[in-house]
């Protein structure tokens, strides 16, 4: 197919059209080397899009099988009842023998195949073990051009629980009636606290309630611990009781959602710019390793760094390839 | 007559064949012929809108209609089905599990009508809606709901129809889906311990009636090939169930804990090459639950010799018949005492099978019972692998299937020269007819009366109250199973079993030439995805009513082993979801499974959508029983492949697939 031009791309994915927002999907997952200048490009152009600013990126985490796809699915359904419009990334682990990958999401999922104000793309983790894919940043930034509220919806092993919080706007951790493990994290600290968290499959009162009395104790021991909540202070991680299959307590997260999305919105601004930084420091590391950070200065000094361009309107992507062109070049220099 | 000789000829099984095809009309015919030949009971087989709850005017009826079975929409369907046939000289099982209490309902209705009492009624209704979600994927309602009506059958017909049997536990699907001989007898034994606690947790049985409820469960079992194995699965059944019934319910009637069974023979292990071989290997399975006289199969079935190639005719029927009759009323089979009672091998073998498959029992109960073991995709995830390692032995020659990996050559047969008549074709104006009948039905009908019987029915379903009545008197008041369905739907909501694919961890051997075999075609995937800048990614669709998804399930586990990105989503998506599937998952390459027959409705409509969303370079694929002179059309049509039972090698396939995105890729 010959290369269409960047910036009709650009207003189609921006007017949510399937097949276009679905090429610029393909495009950022493509790894050829020729792709990125394409991809910082097209990102760079979907940056400003009124979608981008207003919505809301949504990353829902937590332990495998506790029915994430089926939450997902549950709610973007509710929300579509509302008139918004959805993007759903869904993040699924590949195998590290084969490379391939089974993306099962789509199974535990049930929506009204012509409703063109929902998208659902599923992301293998390819080369990222245990992280989020290689794509899935980028992909939450097409897809944000596109519909009111993005959900990246990840494996919830390792890397990814971390990640996320440089993705989203809003973590949501999900977990189970008596997900013991989780507990221990939240309390020994080893995990971040979420901005929300959901007790799913919540069908049994008794053992939901007791889940949730649980994770408030485990909640207090580690504000105890010293802890903020979510990332910042004054927002308490509420608790919410949902049963995704039943459609129970959907609502109650939307309005939960909405409220912190409200919180936020004088420092989002900020805070979506914390994680660009974040995944700018993170593609040039993973290109060059800590030789590349240490030759252009140490962490802290490309994080002003990469904070000063961002603010100047620069992409990650971008950004990422001028500093490799700078450690390239330095690596010229240096004997 | 010694204890161990010739003793006074036993009775024999009920012989049925699971039949109905087209119409109620052309079923009724069928019935009344295959009674005159002797059979001496029936079995219903409907077709996949009747199974879950569409009537033929449903959107996703299409194609579907009259295919693998009989259309009931309603009571006039139903008297059309048995006209001539009074049902109290019937034995009648029905194979109906999501939409079984309404079936039921209309088949009493039918039998007031007759002014027959129900009382009388015998037959089975199959009503195991646990083992849908495992492996034949009929289900609509999620498992709370669907153990409901399991309950609502058994506890409403253990007074009124105390003939009837309310359930049939199937482990027969369950080999289908790849259980070993272990995981059969386990998961039907904790199948039946969950609707058996369901039961007692109604409180509508008095602890002293349970016993009744207890002695009138029945199983549907399997039988393959290792027969001699099959056998002593058989005997273990016997045993454990007794164990089951006296220790967890405490029922001191022997009789009430008889392990009571009837049988279809595998499917599965039928073949397309060589189809005349079938003959022989359905009779060896069925002496592995004829042959012990305590474990002894009380209903038979037995599959046709070509239902690997497309639906069987009444002869073929009729030749399955005969081999029942010649075993019970020719041999001697039936004049003596147990045969293996006292046999160190047969007992030495059933004990292994008793000890491994009550441990497995305890590790399902310990997971929270069955119902738990499915939500949480535990016992889905060991069929697929039990049957990926199946598949995996009969494609590296492990084990031998006499002319299909072994003995290939042979004379041709005689019995498949005209192959497109060596099979049945329905008639393609049943559908229209089938959605005109039903149209003038609803005209005809009293709709305030019929109205009144739905929200009826949707008031009690949001109580804790019997379905039964109102579903009967709904029956009367001539409701569809569209109408009946819906409404349960709009009350319980429809649920998406896990497919047990993503987590399935498949052996794959370190050395040896299927190594290398899968080596190269995950380098030559690797190299594709440097080249595409994207590993190449499958969409696997199952479009269609049909739930069979063992095949669909095996082709996404093998191709994310050779190193697919594999999007798979389950049974019973339609060809609008297939497409914007493909759309929004940008796939290079779409693969469709079909084993109901609709295919020459299903894959040209989702061809036809593709190219209309602009897909239509994506190639696409298409596995199934699907006739010669089908996959010949839709080869023309332009489907990039046509798969069959006969393409048992996977990794042939694999390599097609390949290929197949590696064109599309040079050509853009």
């Amino acid at each position: 197919m010959p290369p269409s031009d960047p910036l009709d791309d650009a207003r189609q994915v921006m007017s949510a059209d399937k097949a276009a927002v679905s090429r610029a999907l393909n495009l950022v997952e493509d790894r050829r080397s020729d792709a990125h200048s394409r991809v910082a490009a097209l990102l760079a152009m979907l940056k400003d899009a009124p979608k981008a600013a207003g919505g809301h990126r949504v990353g829902l985490t937590g332990p495998p099988g506790v029915g994430k796809s089926t939450l997902t699915s549950a709610l973007a359904r509710s929300v579509r009842k509302r008139d918004r419009t959805v993007g759903v990334v869904a993040v699924d682990p590949s195998s590290i023998r084969s490379g391939g990958s089974l993306l099962g999401d789509r199974a535990r999922m049930s929506f009204d195949p012509s409703d063109a104000g929902l998208f659902v793309r599923s992301l293998a983790t390819a080369g990222e073990v245990g992280g989020l894919a290689y794509a899935a940043n980028s992909a939450v930034r097409v897809l944000a051009a596109a519909y009111d509220i993005v959900v990246i919806e990840t494996t919830g092993v390792g890397q990814s629980e971390i990640d996320i919080v440089h993705v989203a706007d809003t973590v949501v951790l999900v977990i189970q009636p008596g997900s013991g493990d989780v507990l221990q994290f939240l309390k020994a600290g080893i995990m971040e606290i979420p901005d929300i968290l959901v007790v799913n499959k919540a069908d049994h009162d008794e053992l939901a309630q007791r889940a949730i009395a649980d994770l408030r104790g485990a909640l207090r021991t580690a504000h105890a611990a010293g802890a903020g909540g979510g990332q910042d202070a004054d927002w308490e991680t509420p608790i919410i009781a949902t049963s995704a299959t039943k459609g129970t307590g959907i609502d109650e997260l939307i309005d939960t959602l909405d409220a912190h999305r409200q919180h936020l919105d004088a420092r989002l601004a900020a805070r979506r710019r914390e994680g660009e930084v974040q995944w700018t420091l993170d593609l040039f590391s993973r290109k060059h390793g800590e030789h590349g950070v240490a030759t252009l200065g140490g962490v802290a000094q490309l994080e002003a760094r990469a904070e000063r361009d961002l603010h100047g309107g620069e992409t990650p992507l971008g950004l990422c390839e001028h500093l490799s062109r700078e450690y390239v070049s330095a690596l010229g220099r240096t004997p | 007559m010694a204890e161990h000789g010739k003793q006074e000829r036993d009775r024999p099984w009920i012989m049925r064949t699971y039949s109905g095809h087209s119409t109620a009309a052309a079923s009724n015919e069928l019935y009344r012929t295959n009674l005159a030949k002797g059979q001496t009971g029936l079995s219903v087989a409907f077709d996949l809108p009747t199974q879950t709850g569409y009537d033929a005017d449903d959107p996703l009826a299409r194609g579907e209609v009259g295919k693998v079975g009989v259309p009931v929409s309603h009571i006039g369907d139903m008297r059309g089905l048995f006209d001539g046939l009074p049902l109290d000289q019937m034995n009648t099982s029905m194979t109906i599990n999501a939409t079984a209490v309404w079936l039921l309902s209309l088949y009493v209705a039918v039998a007031e009508d007759q002014g027959v009492d129900p009382s009388v009624l015998r037959g089975t209704t199959q009503n195991d809606i646990i083992k849908e979600y495992l492996s034949r994927g009929t289900h609509i309602f999620p498992p709370a709901a669907s153990m409901r009506l399991i309950t609502d059958l058994i506890t409403y017909t253990v007074d009124e129809v105390p003939k009837w049997n309310p359930i049939n536990i199937c482990s027969y699907h369950l080999q289908e889906a790849g259980a070993t001989p272990t995981q059969e007898l386990a998961y039907a034994l904790v199948t039946a311990i969950g609707v058996l606690d369901a039961v007692k947790a109604t409180g509508r049985i008095p602890e002293s009636e349970f016993g009744k409820v207890v002695g009138r469960m029945s199983f549907f079992v399997n039988a393959g090939i290792r027969f001699v194995e099959e056998l002593c699965k058989m005997r273990a059944f016997v045993e454990l169930w007794d164990r089951v019934t006296r220790e967890r319910y405490g029922v001191t009637d022997p009789k009430q804990r008889r392990f009571r069974y009837g049988v279809q023979v595998n499917s599965l292990g039928l073949t397309e090459q060589q189809p005349e071989n079938n003959v022989i290997r359905i009779v060896l399975e069925m002496l592995a639950v004829t042959l012990s006289k305590d474990a002894r199969a009380r209903a038979i079935q037995l599959p046709a010799w070509n239902e690997a190639l497309g639906l069987p005719r009444p002869w073929d029927q009729q030749w399955s018949l005969r081999a029942q009759q010649i075993l019970a009323y020719e041999s001697d089979l039936l004049e003596y005492a147990d045969l293996f009672k006292g046999s160190e091998v047969v007992e030495a073998q059933t004990q292994l099978l008793i000890d491994s498959a009550w441990a497995e029992v305890q590790e399902v109960l310990k997971r929270g019972g069955a119902v738990e073991a499915v939500e949480s995709g535990y016992i889905k995830q060991r069929l697929v692998e039990s049957n990926a390692a199946r598949l995996r032995a009969i494609e590296n020659g492990e084990q031998v299937v006499v002319g299909v990996n072994k003995y290939i050559e042979g004379a041709p047969s005689p019995l498949t020269e005209n192959l497109d008549d060596a099979i049945l074709t329905v008639d393609p104006e049943v559908d229209p007819n089938q959605r005109e009948a039903l149209a003038l039905w609803k005209r005809e009908r009293d709709n305030g009366a019929a109205d009144k019987a739905l929200a009826e029915l949707q008031r009690v379903a949001n109580t804790d109250e019997n379905m039964m009545t109102a579903s009967i008197a709904a029956a009367h008041a001539g409701v569809t199973t569209g109408e009946w369905a819906n409404t349960l739907r709009q009350v319980w909501g429809e649920y998406r079993a896990p497919t047990g694919v993503a987590g399935a961890t498949v052996k794959t051997s370190g050395s040896g030439a299927s190594a290398e075999v899968i080596d190269r075609l995950r380098s030559r995937l690797s190299e594709l995805e440097t080249r595409m800048g994207r590993r190449a990614k499958l969409l696997v669709g199952k479009p269609g009513l049909d739930g069979h998804s063992n095949g669909a399930e095996q082709i996404a586990i093998k191709a994310r082993d050779v190193g697919f990105d594999v999007v798979y989503e389950g049974i019973r998506v339609s060809p609008e979801q297939i497409v914007a599937s493909a759309l929004e998952e940008g796939v290079h390459l779409i693969g469709l499974s079909i084993l109901s027959g609709s295919h020459l409705a299903l894959v040209p409509e989702v061809a036809e959508r593709l190219r209309a969303a602009g897909l239509g370079d994506v190639p696409l694929v298409v596995g199934g029983i699907i006739p010669d002179a089908d996959a010949e059309r839709l080869r023309r049509e332009g489907i990039a492949a046509v798969y069959t039972p006969k393409d048992f090698e996977l990794d042939n396939i694999m390599s097609d697939l390949i290929d197949l995105v590696d064109r599309q890729h040079a050509a853009e």
